[in-house]
């Protein structure tokens, strides 16, 4: 007996602790090591940031230094950046929402045998590549590109519109890149959803309207906070889209990032936006978290 | 049922706005002319074009390789979480696991890119490892954003899956290796492998974290078309474009047959074995 348990024990540990270690290295020691370098200076050395503990005459110092974050409160843009990035995210949200609520109630409502061919069909782009997928923006957004030459050709307008590198063209590219990721969560939850209950209610004389307001929508909350967390927080830090179909008009605190740390070789001040960032984002994965752990709960009942 | 013909309109909507670009791309992508926006007849010269270009097609062969290994290795510390999570009901830890698990879903790329550059060149500056960044930090990168897919997609099938036909082996004397690969592998496999081709695609997908721990001399595919399209609109990209596009459809489409063909049996067999009894 004590021989199994002994084994069992050793089996267990080996199946938590595996991943475990993993984890704790690579993802989270991650993160303590930003925080740590964003209270340091950049400096003309390899790496190009100053040490936070400095041992001289039997004199141990630790520096925190905070200069990244002051030079962060010096310059409008990056507060401008932080502001943009979130008002971005919020309203491409919405509006991923508003197209995915109805595409996934379309899927979930659909002859059983039907639904797994729909959402393939849904999720396919996803898998192919994003990059190139923004790309395909490009050709289409351009000056000279298909959309302009379509509508000059039939008339509509004399001069091509500015499209690419505008504000349109970000919230274009982050609702077609993310729409797929709301429609997931939402259609797993609305597919599970009591068809008795709306019968009961139709029944009851309640119309199609009231129906889907008072039973369906607050039902599908799970899956609304879901769907909406899955979208917002990466969007938060898109790089690719504002580089791509931005240009200079939108400033987002992803591309400040890169630039801080790609061009300007600034170590520090890119820590301090990522930590900056990442408390902002902590509360919404959290409630990510949350919401994922109740749907599996749901799952499980 | 107006309600039901709304949301029927938006899905056809909402689909063409999904392939439409991607349907113009692959048509541009038999253009003749070397102006993209341009049409000048059907041609397949830049498809041949592609092809010789040695540095593109290097690119590839490093981008297959990492996505082959980080794939693997995802889907195995997917499997080892997927049970730790699903199976143990408690250990010392958990909830911390769990957030570790679901974080790198929705944490963005510059974030996870920055810091896990900054690791490893902390772990140089001690330890000498890793010596260069290169394939093997992208691997350490990709398999730990991997390994959190690998994890949805494989848990919530043994979530499904009863546990009791696990206990009663396992009652009967056998090995809980032996049970995991004599029950608990065969039944999970549908998901095991979509989770594979899920990390492999993801790897294959990441531009932003690559840079980031990448070092000079390995530079994925993905990185190379950045650089080619901050440059402009390129056919060859449109040719690359075109046959990632070709390659992900197949692959969806015969692995979603095949594992309808086998659910049918499945279903088959089951009422077989009904009408015996």
């Amino acid at each position: 007996m004590k021989l199994s348990r002994l084994r069992r024990w050793s089996g267990e540990t080996l199946v938590v602790g595996i991943p475990m270690v993993w984890l704790l290295v690579f993802f989270l020691m991650p993160f303590i090591i930003v925080a740590k370098i964003s209270l340091a200076q950049s400096a003309v050395s390899i790496p190009p940031y100053t040490a936070m503990f400095e041992w001289a005459d039997s004199r141990l110092a630790v520096i925190f230094d905070l200069s990244s974050y002051v030079w962060l409160t010096e310059d409008t843009l990056y507060f401008d950046a932080y502001v943009n990035s979130i008002k971005i995210a919020f309203f491409s949200t919405l509006i991923c929402l508003m197209i995915g609520y109805p595409m996934a109630y379309a899927i979930a409502r659909a002859p059983a045998a039907n639904q797994p061919l729909w959402l393939l069909l849904v999720l396919l782009p996803s898998w192919t590549s994003f990059l190139i997928r923004i790309y395909a923006w490009i050709g289409l957004l351009k000056n000279n590109g298909l959309i302009n030459n379509f509508l000059m050709w039939i008339g509509i307008i004399d001069d091509p519109i500015q499209m690419l590198h505008t504000p349109f063209a970000v919230y274009l590219g982050i609702v077609y890149a993310y729409l797929p990721f709301m429609i997931l969560p939402l259609y797993a939850n609305l597919v599970k959803h009591d068809q008795s209950l709306l019968e009961a209610a139709s029944d009851l004389g309640a119309k199609a309207f009231t129906i889907f307001t008072r039973i369906t929508l607050p039902l599908s909350k799970n899956g609304m906070v879901a769907g909406s967390m899955l979208v917002f927080i990466p969007v938060v830090g898109e790089y690719v889209i504002p580089e791509l179909l931005g240009g200079n008009s939108t400033v987002m605190i992803g591309k400040v990032l890169w630039q801080e740390f790609f061009n300007n070789r600034d170590w520090s001040v890119a820590a301090a936006l990522a930590a900056i960032m990442v408390a902002i984002l902590i509360i919404p994965i959290m409630l990510f978290h949350r919401y994922e752990q109740k749907t599996l709960e749901e799952e499980a009942q | 049922m107006r309600n039901f013909s709304f949301s029927r309109f938006m899905f056809w909507a909402g689909l063409t706005f999904l392939y439409l670009p991607m349907f113009i791309l692959v048509i541009y992508s038999f253009n003749e002319s070397r102006l993209v926006t341009v049409w000048a007849g059907w041609s397949t010269k830049w498809y041949g074009e592609l092809f010789q270009d040695t540095q593109i097609m290097s690119a590839v062969k490093r981008s297959l390789e990492v996505a082959f290994l980080s794939a693997t290795s995802a889907v195995f510390f997917g499997m080892l979480s997927s049970w730790a999570m699903v199976r143990i009901a408690k250990f010392r830890g958990k909830t911390l696991f769990g957030g570790m698990i679901t974080a790198p879903l929705v944490m963005p790329d510059v974030i996870i890119g920055l810091s896990l550059l900054l690791l490893f060149v902390a772990f140089t500056q001690l330890t000498g490892w890793p010596r260069e960044r290169g394939m093997l930090t992208i691997w350490i990168a990709h398999t730990t954003f991997g390994m959190a897919y690998a994890t949805v997609v494989i848990s919530s099938r043994l979530r499904e899956m009863d546990a009791s036909i696990e206990e009663a082996a396992m009652d009967l004397g056998a090995p809980p290796l032996k049970v995991f690969f004599a029950i608990t592998l065969p039944l999970i496999a549908p998901a095991v492998v979509s989770a594979w081709l899920l990390a492999f695609t993801l790897s294959l997908d990441d531009v932003v974290i690559a840079s980031f721990v990448t070092g000079p001399g390995a530079t994925t595919l993905p990185i190379e078309v950045l650089s080619s399209v901050r440059r402009g609109v390129s056919p060859k990209i449109n040719v690359l474009a075109s046959l990632i596009i070709f390659a992900v459809s197949m692959v969806t489409f015969t692995v979603w047959y095949v594992s309808r063909r086998l659910e049918k049996n499945r279903q088959k067999a089951m009422a077989d074995d009904f009408l015996i009894e």
